[in-house]
């Protein structure tokens, strides 16, 4: 394997994802992400100078439109699905002492 | 004529001439259900009482004459990453295990402006994330085939839907492949339109730059019919284009003379079965017997599109999965310590290993140092892929291929080794890199007794054309699927 995934990488990635992996997990991880990326590194042979990078395949523009509103008042609706709500907002950990 | 063995088109068409009542269009689906969805698990949700009391709405409706269209009153099935108001929701994910929606997607809308019945929700891999329906956190989908065997995904649940006749016709979403493929495991059609002639409004992104919705049906034409009702301009989803050629039924015409049809040689090299092969080029011979100009060609590019894909695809996915933190909706985790732990626990307990695998390869190409040499890299080989498409379309109409280098595998083969079922997207990838039409019917049964499927791909908005040429390949390939065609 080409590509060797440290602790601190797994580690490191894990804040950016958001994810809290378990031991056997991170294991797991280093060994499947150091495989795509061996994979992926194919990418290498291909000459790609003064290629533009394509994000859209079509040439889409911005699309604007007038900043109007359109939908009422929907906050009984957005909190209908929340995990936690009290007096129309959202329950969320303290953040702050 | 049994109902269940009707086409949803011809399903319309006997409920206009008042021959079946939408109640026992829905009746004859949901007595299949109780038959059969034990063994296959095509759904995640099943809405028995809602579709009932759809069936009178509907039904008081076209004999108001006011639903007229080919589609009035035809049961169907939802892909459970679309969201559907008041009806759970989940991306067959445990991090939505509970949710709700307050609103539906568009295409759902405009199915339901042209009478259909909505079933239910169908079972997917996880965010649409691998090919097997395998990880859905609900249990895994059976190939009505053969149900030692995997329906193909992610939309396996809407392809096994089809084919067992718990639906009508179903809606999938396909970011690499999880529409034709699936089609193809379960021997029905599917169809993958070009990026943006179908609203993505209310479907729970995977790949935003990828995804697509569109039809999984019994034939070309309902095929077709379906396209017609589904492809609209949304100002709600600002990558939909404005088209006023959503005609599709037009495009339903016996005649592929002339029609340049190109084969690519990089399709039909090594891991391919020769059984699938051997099914294709057949399809291929016989479209050429009724004046297609059929040519071998080289696309090139073909094995960068799986790495291209994964990166890009696994990049998109970490940011769009970024809204799943346990606060606005979905699941959340009962212990925590502070806002971070809440989050982090959340989603590492809501998430299954597969989408945590592309989170996590997302979140590393796209992080500081790396974003240049994977992602930037990516998107360049992207351009030359589509440039590779562009070349081919300038010599050809249609585009003929494999849909995967295999029939539908066994279940618990797949996920031990990723890579390995990544390689199966090979034929079907790059079509959604390039903002493609493809298309997947079936065009044989292989020795195990397991459908095969054959790939028509397109030029951008060149939907016409595949189905002119799916339509013409169906007439000379005759009625397939039927139960006793089985085994």
């Amino acid at each position: 394997m080409a590509n060797i995934i440290s602790d601190e990488t797994i580690e490191y990635v894990g804040i950016l994802a958001k994810l809290e992996l378990s031991g056997e997990e991170k294991e797991q991880a280093k060994k499947d992400m150091g495989s795509m990326l061996d994979y992926i590194d194919k990418l290498g042979e291909l000459d790609t100078q003064g290629v533009e990078p394509m994000s859209h395949v079509f040439p889409v523009k911005n699309v604007f439109r007038e900043d109007v509103v359109t939908n009422g008042n929907i906050r009984e609706e957005i909190l209908k699905n929340a995990p936690g709500e009290k007096d129309g907002m959202f329950v969320v950990p303290r953040t702050f002492e | 004529m049994n109902i269940l063995d009707m086409t949803a088109v011809e399903l319309a068409a006997a409920i206009k001439e008042r021959k079946v009542t939408v109640l026992e269009a829905v009746e004859a689906v949901l007595t299949q259900m109780e038959k059969s969805e034990e063994t296959f698990n095509c759904y995640v949700t099943v809405d028995k009482e809602g579709a009932l009391m759809q069936a009178g709405e509907v039904q008081r409706k076209i004999d108001a004459g006011e639903l007229t269209g080919p589609l009035a009153g035809v049961p169907v099935a939802i892909k459970d990453n679309m969201c559907t108001e008041g009806m759970l929701t989940t991306c067959s994910s445990k991090i939505l295990g509970n949710f709700v929606p307050t609103f539906s997607s568009e295409a759902v809308l405009n199915l339901q402006k042209a009478g259909a019945v909505i079933l239910g929700k169908t079972n997917m891999d996880e965010f649409a994330m691998g090919s097997t329906t395998e990880t859905s956190a609900f249990g895994v989908t059976k190939n009505p085939w053969n149900p030692e065997h995997v329906p193909g995904g992610s939309s396996g649940g809407s392809a096994a839907a089809v084919a067992a006749g718990e639906c009508f016709y179903a809606l999938g979403s396909d970011t690499g492949g999880s529409i034709r493929q699936p089609a193809s495991f379960c021997g029905v059609v599917g169809m993958k339109p070009t990026y943006g002639r179908v609203s993505r409004y209310g479907l729970i992104a995977y790949g935003s730059s990828l995804d697509q919705i569109g039809p999984l049906c019994k034939d070309v034409t309902d095929c077709a019919a379906i396209m017609e009702v589904i492809a609209s301009h949304d100002p709600k989803d600002s990558t939909s284009v404005e088209q006023d050629d959503t005609d599709f039924t037009t495009a339903l015409v016996e005649d592929v003379q002339g029609m340049r049809i190109g084969i690519p040689k990089d399709y039909f090299g090594e891991g391919l079965e020769p059984e699938v092969k051997e099914a294709v080029l057949g399809a291929a011979k016989a479209l050429e017997e009724k004046g297609a100009i059929v040519e071998e060609f080289d696309l090139s590019l073909v094995e960068y599109a799986i790495p291209t894909y994964y990166t890009i695809a696994a990049a998109e996915a970490s940011s769009n999965l970024e809204r799943f933190d346990g606060i606005k909706y979905g699941y959340r985790t009962s212990e925590y310590e502070g806002l971070h732990n809440m989050y982090k626990k959340s989603r590492s307990e809501g998430f299954g290993p597969e989408v945590k695998r592309r989170i996590m390869l997302g979140s590393f190409v796209l992080s500081s140092g790396y974003y240049d040499a994977y992602y930037l890299k990516a998107l360049r080989v992207k351009a030359l892929i589509k440039k590779a498409f562009d070349e081919a379309f300038a010599k050809y109409d249609v585009i003929l291929g494999p849909v995967a280098p295999t029939t539908a595998p066994k279940l618990g083969q797949s996920l031990s080794d990723p890579i390995k079922m990544y390689l199966g997207d090979i034929y079907t990838i790059s079509v959604n890199l390039a903002g493609l039409p493809g298309l997947s019917m079936p065009c044989g049964v292989d020795s195990k007794g397991l459908p095969i499927g054959l790939q028509l791909i397109g030029d951008c908005f060149q939907e016409k054309k595949l189905i002119q040429t799916a339509y013409t390949y169906e007439k000379i390939r005759g009625p397939f699927g039927r139960k006793e065609d089985r085994q």
